[in-house]
């Protein structure tokens, strides 16, 4: 993948995480913010689907910016063909991994798992 | 005819001069010389490491050759910064010791000397030149007309002089040993911006890489340190619009 479509990703998942948890934290204060966090409330929050698919969108972009964003770091830190490989393999790997389990939470909460 | 003495006001004063002294290859590591120089006002930190070669010590290495900013032989770091030796005046240094030492980011040689291989290697590699399959001159034909809006869009990026002090300054290049550098990005610029040019889809491709112009952080201390009045920073971002598909 070439890097400019990396590029174009990265700033596009920066600008959309900015705008969706904006809409994430005005909902946490419109619905008061110690109250927001009770248990009940929590629960009822996972199980309403729209909240859900926007927690859901949230874990994808800032998985997805903040792995290439380490990615990037790691990449100036060290060079070398076979470095380079497996940084990116790992961080590949971990943003995977990080919305694998996320999601796994956020369905098994809607589907009232828990 | 005889030699016309230059104007004097009396303010000639002694300076220190410390320069860092190496050579890796004889496995002589960095030590500090320091030499006592006369300085008038108008006296160039290159003037001074001459003095000090020719009053003192002989064996100092740098490189220097028009002595009027305008090859790009003497960057060098005076006083923690990327200077061009020959157009950094002693007077506008303040009243302290003046420390000179090789540029950073580049291999040192000997002394105040370093190796432009990497440099150059990169500014080959964006292809600086016209790629135009018109712009051999044969009877019959013309030289491409520009206006002067065209002119304008790269005329600044035309001015560099290839002295490394942009590369010099760059804290990617510190870290990054694959990086591009802000000297060819500008080139790279300074041809894309061209409308006689047909290479931009090339140079785009070439920069487009895991150590190309996206390793820019955008400090500006590429700009800030030109002595032409280059601005690779801000043809860093100009570049960017074009491959992000804004120009």
């Amino acid at each position: 993948m070439r890097e400019s479509l990396i590029i174009r990703i990265h700033y596009a998942t920066a600008l959309a995480a900015v705008a969706l948890v904006a809409v994430h934290v005005l909902i946490r204060v419109t619905q008061g913010f110690a109250e927001s966090l009770e248990y009940e409330s929590v629960v009822a929050n996972y199980r309403f689907l729209p909240y859900a698919g926007l927690l859901e969108i949230i874990l994808i972009l800032l998985s997805v910016h903040g792995f290439n964003g380490l990615r990037v770091i790691l990449l100036e830190l060290r060079q070398g063909r076979r470095y380079e490989r497996a940084v990116t393999l790992a961080c590949v790997a971990a943003a995977v991994a990080v919305i694998a389990y996320g999601s796994r939470t956020i369905i098994l909460m809607n589907m009232g798992a828990v | 005819m005889a030699a016309v003495a230059p104007p004097t006001d009396g303010a000639r004063r002694s300076v220190t001069l410390r320069i860092r002294r190496s050579n890796p290859a004889a496995g002589q590591g960095p030590s500090y010389s320091e030499f006592t120089v006369g300085a008038e006002p108008w006296t160039t930190v290159l003037d001074a490491i001459l003095e000090a070669k020719r009053g003192h010590d002989h064996s100092v290495g740098v490189r220097y050759s028009c002595r009027q900013a305008t090859c790009g032989s003497c960057g060098m770091m005076v006083n923690g910064r990327p200077r061009l030796a020959c157009f950094t005046k002693l007077s506008e240094l303040g009243d302290g010791a003046v420390t000179v030492e090789p540029m950073q980011n580049f291999p040192v040689v000997r002394d105040l000397v370093v190796g432009f291989d990497r440099l150059f290697r990169s500014h080959h590699s964006i292809r600086p030149y016209i790629v135009s399959g018109e712009a051999d001159i044969a009877p019959g034909t013309r030289e491409t007309p520009q206006s002067p809006e065209e002119v304008e869009r790269y005329i600044q990026f035309a001015g560099c002089i290839k002295c490394g002090l942009c590369n010099s300054a760059c804290p990617t290049m510190a870290t990054d040993t694959q990086f591009i550098g802000p000297q060819s990005l500008a080139q790279a610029y300074r041809y894309v911006a061209d409308t006689r040019d047909r290479g931009k889809d090339e140079r785009l491709r070439i920069i487009d890489d895991s150590h190309g112009i996206w390793r820019c952080h955008y400090a500006g201390s590429c700009s800030k340190v030109c002595p032409k009045g280059v601005d690779p920073a801000m043809g860093i971002q100009l570049l960017k619009g074009h491959m992000l598909g804004f120009r």
